[in-house]
């Protein structure tokens, strides 16, 4: 890769008229879609995986294709201001702007358009990569325990450790109170399970 | 005590789930296909080319109608690889050089690229420019070589380019500007190093250039005028001859330009065929020796013998296909003719100069649902007898695709799904004694070890075969792809109407096709040169009363491309795909309005409006006109007219005042009409409410215990309007020349309610409309970058109901009658967010009864699917929401909408194509059914605020089951331990 020099943003005035019906003239756009080395989530970019890559000027105005080393091109492009997106799975990139000065030909600014950020070279770099999955967490002792389940284990743990201390710190005076109100409410002998004492 | 707290962290729980801000929908990587399905089409196919590899495995590459080449495995018909090229850069030809690289010519002839064969990486790609636009032709000559270097044959834009196979240089180019040369043909002889380039020049002259292939030299320039002119096509007899028609199509002539002299031929056809009537046209072909030309139903095949003599070796009356000549041998060429008969087509595979023998002969049944060959490609095999073989290649009317061998279909492809124009959903019939039910759960054992089985997977314990084992059991679970309704109605039938005329059921469980029906109605007849199906509505919908009916829809289609062909109306059965009926009409059909009243059958009612402006009522009977007379005057509806920039309110009148007596045919007249001035706005984009979309309150709690009401009606539209000069592409104007202007206008008054102007944006525009909310897309011409918004439109005639007081005391106006020709007091909110990338199409999620939270459904540029909260686009939220906004779920003010990967409902799969989605509620509240439809076919369910209302397909009923235990035990063990301490304590 890094024998191959990175292309400038080329822009070809051409002055042959395109169509007999209009005397337009046409720019080129040439560019480059660079997907960085060490980016891809195995490390390295597969094989294959720029064949995937599409290029659309002007949201599907014009589409094109990449060729294996990432270049790709627009022709008899009209002078004015562009967008160019690029559509990769599995990786974010920003749209460009792309301007073509009419006044003086040659003069072209390339912008990423999420974070203004200009270009010098219209090289087309994802700002992030896009994992479309949950990854799934391994197994945790939390993860149990935060799960309904666990909630329901875990209180029952809480009420049967800490109720019994609850009920031995109260003054003995309430304690007949609730005792009285449980038998009046005629509570089963499974009362028992309101653990600790509940009758001493 | 203890159990009443338990109920405490549960609403803890709940409440972190509501208030955190990670994406609702998302999918862990091996719950893919569990509720999802991705069906993978190419379209029509328009040109197939076999890769002649002997060795690696077999394909063949193909070119299609919606635009895309694609590599297909001869062996089964899957997709090895594809592209879908851009909608401007419609392909005119491919072939295939040096036997790797596919070469594709498109945009007119202007862009020539070449693409790896085994995996589809564009290898180059060259502009191929010229003086004029002309006719586009792709010769890629075997042995042609120019250095060591095969040469691509390109003639496009009246220049003829040599362009090296192997990087796109152009190694000569040559052009040819007399004004009215019209190229016809681009002959290469085998084994000669020249090229003719033959022709028509003002429609009268035979031109012929001889080109020297090596350099471009141009060798001969010959001229012939023919005094009665040419028709349109030629077809290749020889490398040196062709055959033509003349100007009134009953002169066959045989042009041959040997050595650069050229000869004319004429032969009358009534010479050749006696009964022969109205003008011919030639078939094009590549056979040689012989061509077919076509006079009414009749197609006549013509052998060429000698110098200009014709022969006529067959005519028949039977739709026939032949495919172009395939080189077996050494001088021996081979064709293939397809004959239909009956249920059965015939294929005959001969050799060019013998017409009588068949190298083979076959009668193939074929579906009658498939309708006629349309096109044939021929391929041979070398049988291991060192015999030939044939594989044919089918194109059907229906568009799907055919591998037929020795006698069979070996494999088939439908690729009508490529090209949906509409689609609806139907609910599957009710389960009955009787009614076939898949069996239960095979017994207690198995269910607990499949249950063990996720939740070892939960709980990421699972080795990869149990990961397998847990996949395929869920996939199999034979409960989605059940042919009855169910109790969530997730099982439903999609209804799709192709541009092929066919009508598919597609069960959503499994995206399997439930029945095909390709419509008589839209099949070319007579009376009808050339159908095309419209739209599709739901006729009738039983439940009530009618349970017994099936459910059918209505298929409205046209004769013809302008709209004032008249109309064809069929209604199809939707649980069999049988054509109930089919009514062709009289009158146009421009717009139809589905009316909110059904007769006694649940038929729906059912306006159409013709191109006279006369309204026609369907069903036509007498039940349905007088529960139509009933609501005469509460009928309204609207006319776009965007050419013009008028938008219509219309009503109905009076009945017809024809000369024929139509008691179903009603005059319309004009209530209102709003005028856009031409030179400034121009209509892009009008958006309604779905008329089944289900609200379930007015009523909107926002923050401090406020009430605010949504102003909600149907009779909504919105309106984009751009500059005229910005109606473009993007970057064709500056920001002060383009402006879009919204408008939300009440279509029963006319009134506008709401219009805003967006200084510096252009469109597209995509808008969705819902409730009384529309989100919409547009361009941001300053900041370059799209831009979405949302507007919020409230009922402020009852926003003074809020006192308590006036409720209890009854002093409130909620029961008051709505007109919408009282002036109504509303007030809208909106609000403006960057969105990244292009949009394609925008839906909403849609539920039962319109509780769920609502999700944005944006189909990108990419071709996946979006989901996106709603309560991102919310008018109120602020850079520094209240604490009570905040309860409330107001998300704090950003520039852009957050573009979440885990939230694309496609996940890591395209839709390729993308061009609608369409949302069905299913019966349980939380969840909607998505459906998105390009070439590619996409289905999911959603839930926008999770499955509150049922347990998630993950939910481990084992681990359920263990807490179950641990907790009786838990009660078992303290129960114990505290009767042996009430003991102690009572000894002591």
């Amino acid at each position: 890769m890094a024998g191959i020099a990175r292309l400038l943003l080329l822009v070809l005035m051409s002055t042959v008229p395109l169509f007999s019906s209009g005397s337009r003239t046409g720019f080129t756009i040439n560019g480059r879609v660079k997907i960085p080395h060490g980016f891809g989530p195995k490390g390295f970019t597969l094989p294959g995986r720029m064949s995937n890559v599409k290029v659309i000027l002007n949201g599907g105005q014009n589409v094109t294709f990449v060729r294996p080393d990432g270049y790709f091109s627009f022709h008899n492009i009209p002078s004015g201001t562009h967008l160019i997106e690029v559509a990769a799975m599995g990786y974010f990139f920003s749209p460009v702007r792309v301007d073509f000065s009419a006044r003086n030909p040659g003069k072209v600014q390339a912008a990423l358009t999420e974070n203004r950020r200009g270009l010098s070279e219209l090289v087309l770099e994802p700002l992030r990569e896009e994992h479309y999955y949950e990854v799934r967490e391994p197994f945790s002792i939390m993860s149990l325990l935060k799960s309904p389940m666990g909630l329901m284990l875990g209180f029952m743990l809480v009420v049967a450790v800490f109720m019994p201390k609850l009920v031995e710190n109260m003054d003995a005076e309430e304690m007949r109170r609730v005792q009285e109100e449980m038998r009046g409410q005629g509570v089963p002998s499974l009362s028992g399970m309101s653990p600790g004492g509940a009758r001493n | 005590m203890a159990i009443r707290s338990f109920f405490v962290p549960f609403l803890l729980f709940a409440l972190c789930f509501n208030s955190s801000l990670t994406p609702v929908l998302s999918l862990y990587e091996d719950q893919v296909g569990l509720m999802d399905w991705h069906q993978q089409y190419i379209g029509k196919v328009k040109q197939a080319v076999f890769s002649t590899q002997k060795t690696g495995r077999r394909r063949v590459i193909v070119s299609t109608e919606e635009n895309v080449i694609a590599s297909l495995d001869l062996r089964h018909g899957e997709i090895f690889w594809r592209h879908l090229l851009g909608s401007n850069d419609v392909i005119d030809g491919i072939d295939i050089g040096l036997g790797k690289y596919v070469i594709t010519l498109s945009s007119g002839g202007s862009i020539l690229r070449s693409w790896n064969l085994p995996d589809g990486q564009m290898v180059w790609e060259s502009f191929l420019q010229g003086p004029k636009h002309s006719k586009s032709l792709l010769l890629v000559p075997t042995n042609l070589k120019i250095e060591k270097d095969n040469v691509i044959v390109v003639f496009s834009n009246g220049r003829l380019h040599a362009v090296s196979c192997i990087d796109g240089e152009v190694l000569w180019n040559k052009d040819f500007e007399a004004e009215s040369f019209e190229v016809q043909q681009v002959i290469q002889p085998p084994g000669s190093d020249l090229i003719y380039v033959v022709g028509f020049a003002a429609s009268s002259q035979f031109e012929m250039y001889q080109i020297n292939a090596r350099n471009g030299e141009l060798l001969k320039h010959e001229s012939e005028t023919f005094s009665s002119g040419f028709f349109r096509e030629v077809s290749l007899v020889s490398s040196e001859t062709v055959a033509a028609l003349d100007s009134t199509g009953s002169i066959l002539l045989t042009i041959s330009f040997q050595n650069g002299e050229i000869s004319f031929q004429q032969t009358p056809i009534s010479n050749l065929v006696e009964d022969s009537s109205g003008p011919a046209v030639i078939i094009p072909s590549s056979v040689p020796g012989i061509f077919a030309i076509k006079t009414n139903a009749i197609t006549i095949f013509i052998r060429v013998i000698g110098k200009g003599k014709l022969e006529v070796v067959e005519t028949t009356n039977h739709e026939t296909a032949v495919s172009n000549a395939l080189p077996i041998s050494e001088g021996q060429q081979a064709f293939a003719l397809v004959q239909h008969a009956g249920s059965e087509i015939h294929l005959a595979v001969k050799l060019a100069h013998d017409w009588d023998g068949n190298l083979l002969k076959e009668s193939i049944k074929m579906d009658q649902q498939r309708g006629l060959v349309h096109k044939v490609f021929i391929n041979n095999y070398i049988r291991t007898d060192r015999s030939h073989g044939f594989r044919v290649l089918i194109v059907m009317e229906d568009h799907s695709l055919l591998l037929l061998q020795q006698g069979a279909v070996v494999w088939s492809r439908e690729d009508g799904l490529a090209s949906i124009i509409d689609v609806t959903a139907s609910e599957l019939p009710v389960e009955r004694d009787g009614v076939s039910v898949a069996k239960v759960e095979h017994n207690l054992f198995e269910w607990l070890k499949g249950h063990m089985l996720k939740l070892k997977g939960t709980l990421m314990l699972a080795s990869p075969e149990d990961v397998a084992a847990i996949q395929s059991m869920r996939l199999k679970s034979s409960e989605k792809s059940k042919m009855t309704r169910d109790h969530n109605g997730f099982r439903k039938l999609l209804i799709v109407l192709t541009r092929a005329g066919k009508l598919f059921a597609l069960h959503t469980g499994d995206g399997r096709i439930v029945w095909s029906h390709l419509l008589r109605s839209l099949h070319k007849s007579e009376a009808c040169k050339s159908p095309i199906g419209l739209n599709m509505y739901q006729w009738q919908v039983p439940h009530h009363h009618a349970l017994d009916e099936n459910p059918s829809v209505l298929v409205i289609s046209r004769c013809g491309p302008s709209s004032g062909a008249p109309g064809v109306l069929s209604f199809v059965d939707a649980y069999t795909g049988k054509e109930l009926n089919s009514l062709s009409l009289v009158h146009a059909v421009v717009q139809v309005i589905p009316l909110p009243y059904t007769d006694s059958t649940e038929q729906r009612l059912h306006l159409l409006i013709d191109s006279d402006k006369h309204a026609h009522l369907y069903p036509k009977s007498s039940e349905a006109l007088g529960i139509f007379k009933r609501e005469f005057s509460n009928i309204y509806w609207y006319s776009v007219e965007e050419l013009d920039g008028i938008i219509k309110g219309h009503a109905l009148k009076c009945k017809c005042t024809g000369e024929v007596a139509d008691e179903f045919c009603f005059d319309t007249r004009d209530l209102w009409s709003v005028v856009f001035p031409s030179e400034s706005e121009k209509i892009i984009a009008t958006v309604t409410r779905k008329s089944n979309e289900v609200v379930h309150t007015q009523a909107k709690v926002i923050a401090d215990q406020d009430v605010m009401y949504k102003y909600i009606s149907r009779n909504l539209l919105f309106v984009a309007t751009v500059a005229p000069k910005g109606s473009g592409e993007i970057g064709s104007v500056t920001p002060e020349e383009s402006w879009l202007v919204v408008y939300l206008i009440d279509t029963v008054t006319g009134r506008i309610l709401h219009r805003v102007t967006h200084h510096g944006a252009q469109g597209p525009v995509h808008a969705v409309f819902s409730e009384n909310w529309v989100v919409y897309h547009y361009f941001n011409l300053r900041a370059h970058r799209y831009e979405m918004s949302v507007i919020e439109i409230y009922d402020q005639s009852r926003a003074d109901n809020k006192d308590v007081w006036k409720l209890v005391l009854g002093k409130h106006n909620l029961t008051s009658p709505i007109s919408l020709f009282s002036r109504p007091e509303v007030i809208t909110k909106s609000q403006s967010y960057f969105f990244t990338h292009s949009v394609k199409a925008i839906a909403v999620t849609s539920t039962a009864k319109g509780i769920t939270s609502k999700q944005l459904l944006i189909g990108t540029i990419g071709d996946q699917v979006l989901a996106l909260d709603k309560r991102f686009l919310d008018p109120r939220r602020s850079v520094n929401p209240t604490q009570a906004e905040k309860e409330e779920g107001i998300i704090p003010l950003t520039d852009s909408l957050p573009i979440i990967p885990q939230s694309y409902v496609t996940h890591a799969l395209r839709v390729e194509g993308l061009r609608g989605i369409l949302t069905v509620p299913a019966k349980l509240e939380s969840t909607t059914l998505v459906f998105a439809h390009g070439v590619d076919l996409f289905f999911t369910q959603l839930a926008p605020s999770r499955t509150y209302d049922s347990l998630t397909e993950d939910f481990s009923y084992a681990l359920l089951l263990l807490t179950i235990v641990a907790l009786v035990a838990a009660i078992f063990v303290t129960w114990r331990l505290s009767e042996r301490k009430e003991l102690q304590d009572k000894w002591r």
